[in-house]
């Protein structure tokens, strides 16, 4: 009886709920029992911090929430709150993202274990609020851990995994979980959580090891000459290649203990194709359902879903690419007066060059500022890659432009 | 596998140059920036204490040490430069009311 019960409990509690992403998140901060909050309100951030402010008023979760005057002071305090050894949280989204610049290097050059969500948003000026990856693909070079995620629960449980890689002692270094602002953020979901106990389980508190303490003091931050700054700064390309076996070990665990996993690339419906594209986030999720019509009609294309981006899963992408022969790279984001103006097919052309590939590159950029793309734009998307396989298309296409 | 020899190499610094060691700066010999020496004069320093109060280094040292200027003045102490952390700055030289301090090229080929 005793036994009926609790496995009764237990399939009630993996029963999902309705949630956005942005309340899954906030939903993973407090089964993380995250310390300390520090957040300036962004669209289409806002309802995350929203959502954990209310934890925190009805008592379901003890933190400090620090109202901040801007996303610089927010990521400072968020900062700060790690090196003290909390465990430390912020969101932000677009121009939030861009005025943490300056910080997000002192957050890996500190090496502070912190882990932000980002809602991914179009950039200033003109105006947008709607969505495109601008904003991160800004921050690439920042020495962050950076995951795009591409529904609710993979938000819910990136989150989770990310605090276990960024405390990892042999990495220290802060992770960014984004996703696409609106189509994400604001759009419910199915989404299991689990119980604090064994979220915390999965993910104990690591306190940063060299934390601020009145006991045992040390300076973080100090100058470093040209002696000592070469060497500080490398030890994050380092780091960087031993979180790329963190995060495949922390997805592992975390399918073991909780029944979800999703590697650190997704390849789908690769076996047999002879093309590959690439995307992220949600228009990788809109891809899943259109490439079975693209296979109806003769295009054997793939769908390679990006969802570790730094540090580059390079093997895993690079096996991909070994068996089509060619890959069309969609770019959510302009790298004005590049070779390729998508920053990620730039990559990959690097990475062709590199492991000596015989795959055609087709850079497109789509979906800037939120542009329309449905399923009949996906399916010429398909059409465009599975052609590159004999025809070279030297040029970044950019698609839905008024030309 | 330090190329420089006896600096250490990257893994062998705390992650984000952590400095663990409370008052370690001590270690960090600040002088060799310096281009003119503060040289204080002595007989005509009449222990004032202004340059120990306006020096940005802590490099004035108020010494328990007697004195007997030429004129046969006795102080009970002396002030010295200590040119380990002495930058050079020439603060020390402008403050002086009685100008006891001279700045002085610094010698090529470094400390005294
Ligand atoms: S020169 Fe500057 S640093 Fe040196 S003793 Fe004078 S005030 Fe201090
Ligand atoms: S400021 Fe001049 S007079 Fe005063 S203690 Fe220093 S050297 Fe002597």
């Amino acid at each position: 009886m005793a036994v009926a019960a609790e496995e009764r409990l237990h399939v009630e509690r993996k029963k999902p709920r309705p949630l956005s992403t942005n309340s899954a998140i906030a939903h993973a901060v407090k089964d993380l029992d995250v310390d300390v909050v520090a957040a300036y309100p962004i669209t289409p951030q806002t309802t995350v911090v929203e959502k954990i402010a209310e934890f925190i008023a009805d008592g379901e979760l003890e933190a400090e929430m620090v109202h901040v005057e801007s996303e610089h002071s927010a990521l400072s305090a968020t900062v700060a709150a790690a090196l003290t050894g909390a465990r430390a949280f912020t969101a932000t989204a677009s121009q939030g993202l861009e005025l943490m610049h300056e910080i997000l290097h002192i957050a890996s050059g500190l090496r502070t274990p912190i882990v932000m969500s980002v809602a991914m948003r179009a950039l200033s000026a003109p105006i947008s609020i709607w969505n495109d990856h601008s904003d991160v693909m800004n921050a690439r070079d920042s020495g962050w851990i950076i995951f795009f995620v591409s529904s609710a629960q993979e938000a819910y449980d990136t989150v989770i995994q990310g605090y276990r890689i960024a405390e990892d002692s042999d990495v220290l270094l802060p992770v960014m979980v984004a996703y696409d602002g609106y189509v994400m953020s604001h759009t419910m979901e199915p989404v299991v959580t689990e119980d604090r106990d064994s979220v915390l389980a999965y993910a104990p508190k690591r306190p940063f090891p060299y934390k601020l303490d009145p006991e045992k003091p040390v300076t973080l931050g100090a100058l470093a000459d040209p002696d000592w700054y070469y060497e500080i700064k490398y030890q994050i390309v380092e780091a960087m290649r031993r979180a790329l076996d963190k995060a495949r070990e922390a997805d592992e665990e975390f399918g073991k203990r909780f029944g979800r996993k999703y590697g650190l690339v997704e390849c789908y419906m690769c076996e047999g194709a002879k093309s590959l594209i690439v995307a992220a986030s949600s228009y990788a999720a809109t891809l899943k359902a259109v490439l079975p019509r693209a296979w109806e009609e003769g295009l054997k294309v793939g769908l390679l879903r990006l969802r570790l981006y730094r540090p580059f899963p390079e093997d895993l992408i690079v096996d991909a690419l070994s068996n089509v022969d060619s890959v069309l790279v969609i770019d959510r984001a302009i790298s004005y007066g590049a070779p390729y103006q998508g920053p990620l097919a730039n990559e990959f052309s690097g990475l062709i060059l590199k492991h000596g590939l015989g795959v055609n590159l087709v850079s497109v950029v789509a979906g800037i500022g939120q542009r329309r793309m449905v399923d009949d734009d996906f399916l010429k998307l398909a059409k465009l890659a599975w052609e590159a396989r004999t025809v070279r298309k030297p040029e970044t296409i950019f698609y839905g432009v008024r030309k | 596998m330090s190329s420089e020899g006896s600096l250490p190499a990257y893994y062998e610094i705390p992650p984000g140059g952590a400095i663990p060691e409370p008052g370690s700066s001590l270690k960090y010999k600040t002088g060799s920036w310096r281009v003119l020496r503060p040289v204080i004069n002595q007989d005509k320093c009449v222990r004032c204490r202004l340059c120990w109060v306006y020096c940005p280094d802590a490099a004035i040292l108020e010494l328990d040490e007697e004195y007997v200027t030429s004129k046969g003045r006795r102080y009970k102490i002396t002030y010295k430069v200590n040119y380990d952390y002495c930058k050079g700055c020439g603060v020390c030289a402008r403050e002086c009311p009685v100008n006891a301090i001279e700045m002085v090229p610094e010698p090529i080929g470094g400390e005294e």
